[in-house]
């Protein structure tokens, strides 16, 4: 059974970022609320945050106050934990530019802060990172490093490593270049910058840059593997997650899909879009780099979370991390060197019949590709990803990953991509709807030892939420329709559920309150891309709405309605 | 496959050189042509314009308005008029009204909620034909539309479902 690396440290009960801990399990060790007790779970306390788009954030726990950061615009607000309340302590509003909503391709999102060190780090769309003073919401500071006017925004919660804030941009859908950036946590100037795409100095590969596979070595490979100067505007940005091994000293993160849609346009492998890079926190020199999807067909980007496991392989552990990618594939890859040990479907794919771990590429299926003056139908998984950004979680007393997924397939028509700056860069005519079963999502109890479902929960919505897991032995989770869930970790099975006023977007959090009891946090407030329809008003008569997402929670409006609000539950 | 500089010129800086022919590689749906007719709009063009949709129910003006639509990325953000970044134009109600005059403006000038301002990137005559395609998006109106689009297929309806 797979087991979480030895140098995570030992639960406090505070959540601290959004993915729990460096190894991003979000696995907590509290207790108190387990399989037998979970369906007294009442409602302690809640919170409305006055703002009606995505609520993606996992809510923070320092000591006796919580940290919650809103969409756009990105209010920050600490609450002061009381027994069965909780009062605004302060209230931060950075006000950032109204016109970042504009290129913020997916509801104008914010996915958590970060705390270390005395401070509450978090982004804003337009733009900005910034640091306050924990205890008084004073602003310690402040550094721009996105420009709204080429398109670029952040979503992204940023993580501190080793006294560096890093923090990753958004807006490949605009022809946005990837990078993430390290801040000093302690003044927030820029120590070094990692771009996605261009040549080695500017992706930072040099001397320690040993990469496992044959097609990832060579010169210049960022700038060579594309049409000139199409990395320039060639996406790979690095809106998802990160984690950090403190061990082997090295941070992961994925790289979003390459711009535009229109692969046609960029004839290559695009590198480094779709990778995943292992990098030095200090220096930000690359280690290795593993591209999941050379020459994206379908906007199979690669931010989805890392979960660091130790994982039993051929009779000996091995430093793993697994990584469920948007082209419905787990990846099991050794984090050490960006060898892929496995990778087994977690849904029904018709865009490839599989990976081949001697070159990491997979098996593309040549009729499913995109091209101008042609529909093709029945692509699996839709652009969507069979799971996006919702984050999975990893529990080491069932050895399983939790990924909450899409199911979505879509049909797809490629065209001429303008690029005009500040302005989509896509060239594509999509539509999604419910893959295989009719069912749009599931939660699923992944074995990724054996590479296989142990258990899977249908949902009528794709699974939009991120999942949590405790040692009581529940998975928590919420649904786009208003549902938040908690079910047996073991079994699958429903142990008790509560219907907030909107749907859930955001990442359940448990912590231990100052009274000593077990609480466990959700944001809702429905939105995201696949909220859309919602948060948006958007029309799903056009099919081609939302880029596509919209036709396939055409009936999410009959569902749910708008509005931000956090919920607390414990026993009573 | 597209020649590749092509997808990196920039508009604006195309339609300010006048008169440009935009290199198209082979396999490319877009034919070359001439972008631009008239000069970019003047300042006193625009004090000067009509609050009338000069264009206004003009077949040819449509169809020249749908292709500049996507020529554009308009529906990048706005969709066939579903929406997604932007608004739905297919709505009841419209943040800055249905008056072509205001449809005109939001697109000259932008808005503060993410609207970019096309002022200079595109002639008037464009504007207005991109007004006359907007306006047959309005769900209130019942006039012609344009020449059915090339997207029907990707129109909601039955069809595509779980298979």
């Amino acid at each position: 059974m797979a087991r979480i690396p030895t140098w995570v440290p030992r639960d406090d009960g505070q959540w601290l970022h959004a993915a729990k801990d460096y190894a991003s399990t979000r696995f907590s060790s509290l207790d108190q609320i387990d399989a037998r007790n979970a369906a007294n779970l009442r409602l302690a306390f809640s919170f409305s945050t006055g703002v009606s788009k995505g609520h993606e954030a996992a809510p923070l726990v320092v000591g006796s106050t919580m940290y919650i950061v809103t969409p756009y615009p990105n209010y920050l607000y600490a609450l002061r934990l009381e027994k069965s309340a909780a009062t605004v302590k302060w209230t931060y509003k950075p006000n950032p530019d109204p016109a970042a909503q504009g290129v913020a391709c997916c509801d104008v999102v914010n996915r958590g802060a970060a705390y270390a060190d005395g401070k509450i780090v978090f982004n804003t769309l337009d733009g900005q990172t910034i640091a306050l003073n924990a205890d008084d919401g004073k602003e310690i500071w402040k550094t721009r490093t996105g420009d709204i006017r080429h398109g670029e925004s952040i979503t992204m919660a940023p993580l501190v490593v080793d006294g560096k804030v890093l923090v990753g941009n958004s807006g490949a859908k605009f022809g946005v270049r990837g990078k993430l950036t390290a801040l000093e946590l302690a003044n927030g100037k820029v120590a070094w910058t990692a771009w996605s795409t261009g040549p080695d100095r500017d992706v930072l590969l040099g001397s320690r840059f040993h990469p496992f596979y044959a097609a990832d070595r060579g010169r210049d490979l960022g700038v060579t593997s594309w049409p000139p100067d199409a990395w320039k505007i060639g996406g790979g940005t690095v809106w998802g997650w990160i984690s950090y091994d403190p061990a082997l000293n090295l941070v992961y993160y994925g790289t979003s899909a390459a711009a535009p849609w229109n692969a046609d346009q960029r004839p290559g492998d695009n590198k480094w879009t779709a990778a995943i890079f292992a990098r030095d926190p200090r220096s930000g020199e690359a280690i290795w780099a593993y591209q999941s999807n050379p020459h994206g067909l379908f906007d199979y980007g690669g931010v989805n979370e890392n979960v660091l496991v130790d994982l039993p392989w051929n009779g000996a552990f091995r430093q793993v991390l697994l990584h469920a990618d948007r082209n419905g594939y787990v990846y099991v890859v050794d984090r050490a060197t960006g060898e892929v040990l496995s990778a087994k479907p977690f849904t029904r794919v018709t865009t490839s019949t599989g990976v081949d771990t001697n070159t990491g590429r997979p098996r593309e299926v040549s009729e499913k590709r995109p091209e101008i003056e042609r529909t093709v139908r029945d692509i699996c998984p839709a652009s969507a990803g069979g799971k996006d950004w919702q984050p999975s979680a990893f529990s080491p007393r069932t050895g399983l990953l939790y990924i909450p997924e899409n199911n979505l397939c879509e049909d797809a028509e490629a065209l001429e991509a303008n690029y005009i700056e500040g302005t989509p860069y896509l060239g594509a005519n999509i539509k999604m709807y419910a893959g295989a079963g009719g069912h749009r999502g599931a939660l699923d109890a992944w074995d990724p030892v054996a590479g296989a479902s142990v258990w899977s929960r249908k949902e009528k919505f794709p699974a939009g939420s991120g999942a949590l897991v405790t040692a009581g032995d529940l998975v928590f989770y919420g649904t786009l329709d208003g549902w938040f869930k908690a079910v047996d970790a073991r079994s699958g099975n429903l142990v008790w559920q509560f219907q907030a006023a909107s749907g859930i977007v955001g990442q359940p959090i448990t912590y231990r309150g100052p009274d000593g009891k077990q609480y466990v946090a959700v944001l809702s407030g429905v939105g995201g891309w696949a909220g859309l329809t919602v948060s948006g008003d958007v029309d799903p008569q056009d099919g081609t709405a939302a880029w596509g997402f919209a036709y396939a929670t055409k009936d999410l409006p009959q569902a749910t309605r708008k509005g931000g609000m956090l919920y607390v539950f414990s026993l009573p | 496959m597209c020649s590749p500089f092509r997808s990196l010129s920039r508009l604006r800086d195309v339609l300010l050189l006048g008169g440009v022919l935009l290199a198209v590689g082979p396999g490319c749906q877009r034919s070359s042509r001439t972008l631009l007719e008239t000069a970019p709009m003047s300042a006193k063009a625009e004090r000067d314009r009509p609050a009338r949709n000069p264009y206004e129910d003009n077949a040819y003006a449509m169809t020249e308005g749908q292709r500049l639509y996507e020529w554009y990325n308009c529906s990048g953000c706005h969709a066939r008029g579903g929406g997604g970044i932007g608004p739905p134009l297919m709505a009841k109600t419209w943040r800055y009204g249905k008056e072509p005059g205001g449809i005109y403006t939001s697109i000259v000038e932008g808005r503060p909620n993410g609207m970019p301002s096309w002022r200079g990137k595109m002639p008037e005559y464009q504007v207005w034909q991109i007004v006359t395609y907007v306006q047959t998006l309005d769900a209130d109106r019942s006039i012609a539309s344009p020449p059915g689009p090339r997207e029907e297929h990707m129109q909601a309806g039955e069809g595509a479902s779980s298979r």
